[in-house]
C-alpha cells in the first residue's frame, strides 16, 4: 500500500490566481474547480482537478481524476461548447496537478476508463470546435490523468520546478510491472529520455509548447502570476493564428531529434498508404 | 451474438459449429488481421521489412522486433476497403511504444484524409494491450493521445470498431482508446479496464483487489460484465466467421448519433445513482445498468 503524500494545493492556487476572483461555476463537486476569467475582456474557461478529503469515492480523495471527476470535466468543457455554438470560442484552459487516476475496484466496475474517455473526447471535440485550449502543468502530470485532462490540448506548458512531475506511471508502480526497482528507474531516467520523471528531461521531447522558468509554483508572487497568465494568453495567441490539431508536438526541432521515429513512422505510412 | 447457455440445449448443429470455430486468441497479431480480411487482399503497410523499431528499447538491453508489435494491414472486408491496426500482444505485452502507437495514430490519420475525400475505409483496432509501454513512458503516451485525438476526428466520418480479443485484455491509455470508438466488440476471455489489477494491487493494496483471484478480475472487467453493463455493444465466441460478421453488423449500424463517450449524462445519472458506501457488486450493477438502454 502506497504511503499517502501531503495532498498538493498547487491546483486550487494556479485556479484561484488565475481566476481573478470570477465566480466559480457550481460542478456539485469539491474535486472539480471551474470558473470563467476574464482576461483582457475576454472569457477562459478554467478547469482543475484538486483534493478533496470528503469525496465520496476514497479512492479519488488525494487529487486523482476519478469517475465523478472525468464525467463532470466532460460536462463543464461541453457546457462551454455548446453555449459559444454561434458565439466566440472561449480559450479552455486546464490546470493540471493531478494524482494519476483513481485505482479501485469499485472504479474498475464502474467503468473509469469511460470517464477518462469522456473527458478526452470533450477536450478534443473543444479543440476541433475552433476553441483554443491550453495544459498548463504545475504539478504532477501522472497517466490517465494528463491523458484525461491536457493531452487533448492544442498547447502544452509547465512551470520548471522540480515537483512538476510527467509520466505514463507512478515510479512505484512502473517498476513492479517492469520488474526493476525505483533505483533502477531512477538511472535508466538519465540516459532514456522519455523514462524520466524530470520535467527539464520531458521538456526536450518536444511535447510542451513551453517550459516557464523563474516562478514559484506553490505559492507565486503577483508578478510571477501575471507573467504565467502572459504566457498562456500567448499560448492562446498562437493557437488562433496556427489552430490545427496535434502536430505542432511533432513539427519543432526537439521532436526533430527525440520523437524522430514518430515522425518517420507517418512520413513512410502516408508513401505506402495508396502503393 | 450473445446467447445465454441454460437456454440453448447442446444440439448437433450447436456442437457442429463448435468444432468449425477458428480461433482467434490463438493468432499472432498478423494472422488475425489476414483472417479478417478477405483472401488475397491482405496488404501489410510498414512490415517487418521495412524495420521501423523502437529506438529506447535497445538502449535498455531489450531486443526489438521490426512491426514494434503493431500490424497495420489494408485490404477489403466484405468487397469494403478497411484497415485494420492489430496489436501484438505476444510482444512487450502489446505495449505502446513511440513507433507501435504512432503506426495506428498516422493509419487512423491516413483514413480520415480518405473518408474526407469520399473514398471510405473501415478502420478496425484489435486492442490486445497493457497500455503505453513503460520503457517508452512519455512518448508512448504521448502517440497514445495522438490515437485519441484520431479517433475523435475520424469517428464522425466512419465508424471505428475496437476489438478485444484476449487473452492479455486492454488497459491503460489504450482503454480510453477503446471507450472513443464507435463501437466496441468483446469476446468472453476478454477484459477492459483504465488500470491493470496489479497496478490496482500496488497502488490501493491487496485489501482492494487481489490481483491474482481471476473470478473476482473477470466479474469486474470480463467480455461478459462489460457488455451485460453496456460498456461494450457485442459480445462475441472465439471464432474469426464469428468476428468477420459481427465487425461488418457493427459497421452496417453507421456512425452513431452520439458517441459512448458522448452520452455524457446519462453516465452521470447512472454513477448518481450507486452509493460508494453500499456499492453494488457485479451481478448487481447487470440489473442496475442493463446493456442495451445505452447508447
Amino acid at each position: 500500500m502506497n504511503t499517502i503524500t501531503p495532498l498538493s494545493n498547487r491546483g486550487r492556487t494556479w485556479f484561484q490566481a488565475l481566476a481573478d476572483n470570477a465566480q466559480p461555476v457550481n460542478t456539485g463537486l469539491g474535486s472539480v474547480l471551474v470558473a470563467d476569467a476574464t482576461w483582457r475582456g475576454e472569457r477562459v474557461r478554467l478547469l482543475a482537478i484538486v483534493p478533496d478529503p470528503q469525496n465520496r469515492f476514497p479512492r479519488a480523495r488525494h487529487g486523482e481524476l476519478g469517475l465523478d471527476e472525468g464525467w463532470a470535466i466532460a460536462h463543464h468543457v461541453r457546457e462551454a461548447i455548446d453555449a459559444d455554438r454561434s458565439g466566440a470560442r472561449r480559450p479552455i484552459l486546464a490546470i493540471v496537478d493531478v494524482q494519476s487516476q483513481a485505482y479501485g475496484r469499485l472504479e474498475a466496475l464502474l467503468g473509469i476508463h469511460m470517464s477518462l474517455a469522456a473527458a478526452a473526447d470533450a477536450y478534443a471535440t473543444a479543440r476541433m470546435a475552433g476553441h483554443p485550449v491550453v495544459a498548463l502543468i504545475v504539478g504532477t502530470a501522472l497517466s490517465g490523468g494528463l491523458l484525461a485532462h491536457g493531452d487533448q490540448a492544442h498547447r502544452l506548458l509547465a512551470l520548471d520546478d522540480p515537483k512538476v512531475v510527467v509520466h505514463a506511471m507512478r515510479k512505484q508502480s512502473a517498476a513492479r510491472i517492469t520488474r526493476r526497482t525505483v533505483a533502477e528507474l531512477d538511472e535508466l531516467g538519465k540516459t532514456v529520455i522519455p523514462m524520466s520523471y524530470d520535467v527539464q528531461q520531458f521538456a526536450k521531447l518536444g511535447l510542451l509548447h513551453e517550459l516557464i522558468t523563474g516562478i514559484d509554483a506553490d505559492a507565486p508572487s503577483t508578478a510571477q502570476v501575471a507573467e504565467v497568465k502572459e504566457r498562456v494568453a500567448a499560448a492562446i495567441a498562437d493557437i488562433r493564428k496556427h489552430p490545427g490539431d496535434l502536430t505542432s508536438r511533432l513539427n519543432n526541432p526537439e521532436a526533430r531529434v527525440h520523437r524522430a521515429a514518430s515522425i518517420e513512422v507517418r512520413r513512410r505510412l502516408a508513401e505506402q498508404w495508396n502503393a | 451474438m450473445h446467447t445465454t447457455h441454460s437456454d440453448n440445449p447442446i444440439t448437433k448443429e450447436r456442437r457442429d459449429r463448435f468444432l468449425a470455430r477458428q480461433s482467434v486468441i490463438e493468432m499472432r497479431a498478423r494472422e488475425r488481421a489476414r483472417a479478417i480480411l478477405d483472401p488475397g487482399s491482405f496488404r501489410e503497410l510498414l512490415g517487418p521489412f521495412d524495420r521501423l523499431e523502437s529506438p529506447w528499447l535497445p538502449l535498455q538491453g531489450i531486443v526489438p522486433e521490426s512491426d514494434d508489435g503493431v500490424i497495420v494491414a489494408r485490404g477489403l472486408l466484405a468487397g469494403k476497403p478497411a484497415v485494420i491496426m492489430a496489436i501484438e500482444g505476444a510482444f512487450q505485452g502489446g505495449g505502446m511504444g513511440e513507433v507501435s502507437a504512432s503506426k495506428i495514430a498516422a493509419a487512423l490519420a491516413l483514413a480520415r484524409g480518405d473518408c474526407e475525400r469520399g473514398k471510405p475505409i473501415l478502420p478496425v483496432l484489435l486492442l490486445e494491450t497493457g497500455g503505453v509501454r513503460l520503457q517508452e513512458a512519455n512518448l508512448g503516451e504521448a502517440a497514445v493521445a495522438e490515437i485519441h485525438a484520431e479517433i475523435v476526428a475520424l469517428r464522425p466520418l466512419v465508424p471505428v470498431i475496437g476489438v478485444i480479443t484476449g487473452m492479455i485484455g486492454c488497459f491503460g491509455g489504450m482503454s480510453i482508446a477503446a471507450g472513443l470508438c464507435s463501437y466496441l466488440v468483446m469476446f468472453r476471455q476478454a477484459r477492459l479496464e483504465l488500470n491493470g489489477p496489479e497496478v490496482i494491487e500496488q497502488e490501493a493494496g491487496i485489501d482492494e483487489l487481489n490481483a491474482s483471484d481471476k473470478h473476482l478480475i473477470w466479474g469486474l472487467l470480463g467480455g461478459e460484465q462489460r457488455y451485460e453493463t453496456s460498456f461494450a455493444d457485442a459480445l462475441i465466441e472465439d471464432d474469426v466467421t464469428e468476428l468477420r460478421q459481427v465487425i461488418q453488423a457493427q459497421a452496417a449500424r453507421g456512425v452513431p448519433a452520439r458517441h459512448r463517450s458522448e452520452q455524457v449524462e446519462e453516465y452521470r445519472r447512472r454513477l448518481a445513482s450507486i452509493d460508494p458506501a453500499d456499492p453494488p457488486d457485479s451481478l448487481a450493477l447487470r440489473r442496475i445498468w442493463p446493456k442495451g438502454e445505452m447508447p
